[in-house]
């Protein structure tokens, strides 16, 4: 590998056999640091940039007298080149030849370290690995820019239109988002050539609309994200994931207050209508989970 | 063949359901008639030839067992007036039985009813076996140090011991084709060549007439079936039923005595060989094969002609799979615990290769995943193989069928059980035509007497036995090798453990062999015979070495807790140097320090006494006592628990089989090679060789609990690991990296069969790419020459449930091992393994 292979990035977690974010059986990197600070995040860990300490179940399964499980310290955040990564996503390569799989890329907000990101995404091309990222575009666009020719997926993160709504329950303003979402479609569009060589490239663009009670499960927000999207060119899918609790533990692993404790996830009748109204607001495809 | 497969579902007909209820109304049950039958004909036939013998009890119980045609059945054949209850087999063993008489019907695992009045049958009839069954005539074969060491469970040839051997896939397409009418009429063509001089005449001779006997009986057989079937249809009132039994009687009257000229005819026919295999013997294992194969040239015939439609069609084959159900057996209390789940394992199986190398995979491969959903029970064990060459369809097709959690179907690898099989001396042909017996064995059928079930060998043992140079509970079991402090490297040890290895592998030989000899003796089975090659050529029974291919495949596990095990003992003790190998065995008699359980203080105790013993002293009752409350009082001292504390935490570090790690994974291979490479070495009286397996059925839960701790951290008397599967709960990097290590190990060798066990949440196959990611994983472990597979789909919350009501779960199956059963019928301990596999995947 290149001098790529030295890039020095922070991970807080790799998982093999994945199966629900992008095509095929993927390993997913998940790189650490965020700008957004969602309140209703499964992921907490991945916020700080920091290297932290959190509470995790010790695997014994032993029930402690609060009738919960017994846990231990568990440093999240670890400091791995690229060469290293790769050499774990290696060994699944037979898995990704079979079903179309490969890399895939988590946070966090893997844009907030752009020139890791890159060099894995880049380290995964040029051995033929096939390559995704989940991301929400929250970077000034040029960054963004240099890893697209690396990536055959962006799995691109939409949560609300509304501006005031988004800043109050992620912390951030969207119009940043949105904009850079306009650009990625339309790089999706031109399909330009590598770097390295004169094929073609075709990246595929899917929006992802986390759907969160309280937030943005109304009928009407969803459709004006679901126009938004089918305003882009070269999006063909839109997947509404719904909101789990699965990270409620981590919060209290963190020492941190869990935001949400009260909502429930959506159920199956709501999801569905919701889907509905995607495909009533545009002409995309639309799929519940991912 | 089509371009299209019937991959869409078939709609189940009514009467499936209707014929599922009624055979689980209630508790299976033993019978006595065929044991009544079976003393009634020796006795007759005392001083004959022993085939004749047998063949005389075989039609005398065939002429005289009670017959019952079940309400809406169209396939018949019942070997018990009880829906799934099963007859006895004093012939092989039946003080086990006697003993369990009060017992049986209570037990955790498979409990049976038995009448007071079948009690009293068998109470009358089992005196005259005493003496003359397979179990006491293979005892006497055995060496007094093989005796040992199975007391001391080394090993445990338990399956063969004290059953019929099974294990066989016959000719079904012979009958088929000619009828038992056609197999007599070679057998006497035979017999017309024999000469009173020849020097075989003797039993070729006999055996021949006793095959002849044998299927005449079988005609008889169908024909009481016929004459029941018209006696009812003048009986009955409802206008349909008549003519279903009607047809039923037409059925009978030909087949099996002559070829089947329809689909239906076929599947009658075949059911009467699977049933009365079964009937002739008490083994199990008596596999379908590739029944897709040979029953598709009448379907396609009675589908062109409009004979037939898919649907009636698949209500035959539904009807097949509830029959196979009905069948059962009745093992000893801890046999029982080792095969739980009343398990059969009839392994059908479908997809694959012709001999010349073809795909072969038709629409009843199909039909038989379908019928499985149908009907939903844990018989056949449905098997699919898998080749480069297989129709997409047909694996997406089986992936539904194994998200539904049935633990169905399993498998298999044609690019590895070829090459593997021809290792073995099968030609190339009939290695493509294999079909697997039992829970994971490869055979070519009707030319095998693979013995492919012969014992379990626990890997374990033999290295508790470096620890104690060979002695276990103050008995010598083992070779006296050094005292373990003396074992200065790594490699010294390992030869040690080896050396361990291969006396104990002697000495299971020996049992085997012992075993081979009193059924070729006792127990020949001249109807099972005619229908491999070469018996009737040879004039000898399959029990005599008639077959073609000849083989005996004990199977060894534990492989992941020995791999670790010793790799820890390398890293620990020879490499870091940060424990003595005594600390070690301290801790590994003081189970860590986590407590010592009523079997680990008896085994202290009688080693105790052993070494007393051996200077001289023998000790009283009273000695005794005191001896073993000094045991069980005895508490590690605070130094004691801290250093075995250290020694735990330190053994949780060392890297385990299971995480894709090479280095590991290779010393994992080699360990195997342990058991599979000296075994190898060794033949059977058959003329055959012995060729390892590494599987363990459910054994290895009430194995494991002969076992004390293990130096992978593993503590006294749970479960072992299961297959080639990685210790449960060690795998932490999910399903791609278990598989990864797992393919590692050398399948090829294990001729026998390996078996891989991964368990997945439903949520990991869900939707169309969820099959889709499943039959990758499945593909990319074959890519890297995996053998088998099989899964559990089903959610922790729901086992845990179904322990908590079983009531609500009468018909949740899992994948044990090599085969399915019904969840709620097995042990707890068996249930909590099951939950506590790795759940893959979420």
């Amino acid at each position: 590998m290149k001098e790529y292979g030295n890039v020095k990035g922070r991970i807080f977690d790799i998982q093999r056999y994945s199966i629900h974010d992008g095509q095929g059986i993927r390993t997913i990197v998940f790189l650490k640091g965020c700008v957004l600070r969602c309140r209703w995040c499964c992921n907490p860990e991945s916020q700080e940039y920091a290297v932290q300490t959190m509470l995790v179940p010790d695997g014994s399964g032993i029930l402690e007298a609060d009738g919960r499980l017994r846990r231990k310290p568990k440093v999240i955040g670890e400091d791995v080149t690229v060469a290293e990564v790769m050499e774990l996503v290696e060994r699944d390569r037979p898995y990704y030849r079979r079903s179309g799989g490969g890399l895939t890329l988590s946070g966090g907000e893997s844009l907030c370290q752009p020139e890791f990101a890159t060099a894995l995404l880049r380290a995964a091309k040029e051995c033929g690995i096939n390559t995704a990222m989940e991301s929400m575009g929250c970077a000034k666009y040029e960054v963004i820019e240099q890893l697209l020719p690396w990536l055959d997926h962006y799995l691109l993160d939409i949560k609300h239109i509304n501006p005031e709504k988004h800043k109050e329950f992620t912390g951030r303003s969207n119009e940043l988002m949105l904009e850079n979402a306009r650009k990625i479609a339309a790089y999706s569009k031109a399909a330009k050539g590598y770097q390295t060589d004169r094929e073609p490239h075709r990246m595929e663009l899917s929006i992802r609309v986390p759907v969160i009670p309280t937030f943005n499960d109304t009928p009407e927000e969803i459709r004006d994200i679901a126009r938004f999207a089918g305003s882009l060119p070269g999006v063909e899918r839109v997947y509404l994931l719904p909101y789990h609790r699965l990270g409620q533990d981590k919060y209290e692993g963190l020492g941190r207050e869990y935001l949400m404790p009260d909502i429930l996830p959506p159920t199956t009748e709501k999801m569905e209508q919701l889907k509905r109204v995607v495909e009533e607001s545009c002409s995309l495809r639309c799929q519940i989970g991912g | 063949m089509r371009n299209s497969y019937p991959v869409e579902s078939i709609k189940k007909s009514e009467r499936i359901t209707r014929l599922v209820s009624h055979l689980y109304a209630k508790l299976p049950e033993i019978e006595s008639a065929r044991a009544l039958l079976l003393t009634e004909s020796y006795q007759q036939a005392e001083g004959e030839p022993i085939v004749i013998r047998r063949a005389k009890a075989f039609a005398h119980i065939l002429d005289h067992i009670p017959i019952i045609i079940r309400d809406e059945e169209l396939i018949v054949g019942s070997s018990t007036l009880a829906p799934r209850g099963c007859q006895t087999y004093p012939e092989f063993s039946y003080e086990w039985l006697e003993a369990e008489f009060d017992t049986v019907e209570h037990r955790a695992a498979d409990p049976f009813y038995i009448s007071e009045q079948t009690k009293e049958d068998l109470r009358r009839v089992h005196p005259y076996w005493k003496g003359k069954t397979t179990s006491e005539r293979a005892t006497a074969y055995m060496a007094p140090e093989t005796l040992t060491a199975m007391a001391h469970n080394m090993f445990t040839p338990g399956n063969y011991f004290y059953n019929g051997v099974g294990h066989v896939t016959v000719q079904y397409e012979k009958v088929l084709a000619i009828g038992y009418q056609g197999i007599i009429a070679e057998a006497q063509a035979e017999l017309d060549t024999c000469q009173p001089g020849d020097a075989d005449y003797a039993r070729k001779s006999r055996f021949l007439q006793a095959v002849i006997l044998s299927c005449e009986a079988v005609i008889r057989y169908a024909h009481r079936y016929m004459v029941l079937a018209k006696q009812m249809a003048d009986q009955e009132t409802n206008p349909q039923r008549r003519e279903e039994l009607l047809a039923i009687a037409r059925n009978c009257g030909r087949v099996p005595e002559r070829g089947a000229e329809s689909f239906y005819e076929a599947c009658q026919s075949f059911w009467f060989v699977q049933q009365l295999l079964q009937l002739e013997s008490s083994g199990h294992s008596i596999s379908p094969g590739r029944f897709d194969q040979y029953m598709y040239p009448y379907y396609k015939k009675d589908l062109e002609a409009g004979q037939i439609t898919i649907e009636s069609a698949q209500e035959l084959i539904d009807c097949i799979w509830v029959k196979l159900n009905d069948l059962n057996k009745c093992r000893d209390a801890a046999s029982a615990e080792g095969f739980a789940g009343y398990s059969l394992f009839q392994n059908l199986i479908v997809g694959g290769q012709n001999k010349e190398g073809l795909d072969v995979t038709n629409d009843l491969s199909f039909l038989c995943i379908e019928a499985s959903h149908h009907v939903f029970l844990p018989q056949p064990s449905l098997s699919i193989r898998v080749w480069n060459g297989s129709p997409h369809e047909l694996l997406i097709k089986a992936a539904g069928l194994t998200r539904t959690g049935i633990g169905l179907p399993a498998y298999y690898n044609d690019e590895v059980i070829i090459p593997s099989l021809m290792s073995r001396g099968l030609t190339l042909e009939d290695a493509r035509e294999y079909n697997i017996i039992g829970c994971v064995e490869p055979q070519k059928a009707g030319k095998t007497e693979g013995w492919h079930d012969a014992a379990f060998f626990n890997m374990c043992r033999p290295l508790e036995l470096v620890f104690s140079s060979g002695y276990d509970r103050g008995e010598l079991v083992g070779i006296q090798t050094k005292p373990v402090e003396e074992l200065r490297t790594f490699e010294e040890f390992y030869d040690a453990y080896k050396e361990q290895m291969n006396y104990s592998i002697s000495l299971l030989v020996n049992a085997d062999n012992a075993i081979d000899v009193a059924h070729a003796e006792l127990c020949p089975l001249p109807f099972e015979s005619c229908m491999v090659d070469d018996c009737i050529k040879r004039g000898r029974s399959l029990q005599e070495g008639g077959a073609v291919y000849n083989f005996t495949g004990p199977q060894g596990f534990g492989i992941a807790n020995m791999a670790d095990s010793l790799y820890a003992i390398k890293q620990l003790v020879y490499e870091s140097r940060q424990v003595t190998i005594g600390e070690y065995k301290k801790a590994l008699q003081m189970n860590y320090g986590r407590g010592l359980d009523e079997a680990s203080i008896e085994d202290m105790v009688l080693s105790v006494v052993g070494e007393l013993k051996k200077k001289g002293i023998t000790p009283d009752a009273a000695q005794i006592a005191r001896i073993t409350a000094e045991v069980a009082a005895r508490r590690p001292s605070e130094e004691e628990q801290r250093s075995f504390d250290r020694l735990y935490d330190l053994i949780a570090e060392v890297p385990k089989f299971g995480n894709d790690i090479p280095e590991v994974d290779a010393f994992a291979r080699d360990v195997a090679y342990t058991y599979t490479r000296p075994l190898q070495n060794y033949c059977n009286p058959r003329g055959g060789m012995f060729q390892a397996g590494l599987y363990p059925v459910s054994a290895n839960v009430p194995l494991g609990a002969q076992t004390g701790a293990t130096p992978d951290g593993r503590l006294a008397h749970t479960p072992v690991a299961d297959g080639v599967s990685p210790s449960a709960g060690k795998d932490v990097h999910g399903p791609t990296a278990a598989a990864n290590s797992v393919s590692r190990l050398d399948h090829g060798i294990a001729s026998n069969g390996t078996l891989f066990n991964q368990k997945f949440h439903p949520s990991a196959l869900s939707g169309v790419s969820g099959l889709e990611n499943f039959v990758a994983l499945i593909r990319t472990y074959f890519d890297q020459k995996g053998s088998h597979m099989q899964f559990n789909v089903v959610d922790r919350e729901t086992l845990l449930d179904a322990q908590k009501h079983p009531e609500n779960y009468a018909h949740l199956v899992v994948r044990v091992a090599g085969y399915s059963a019904l969840f709620t019928t097995l042990s707890k301990s068996l249930q909590d393994d099951i939950i506590r596999r790795t759940e893959q995947g979420f």
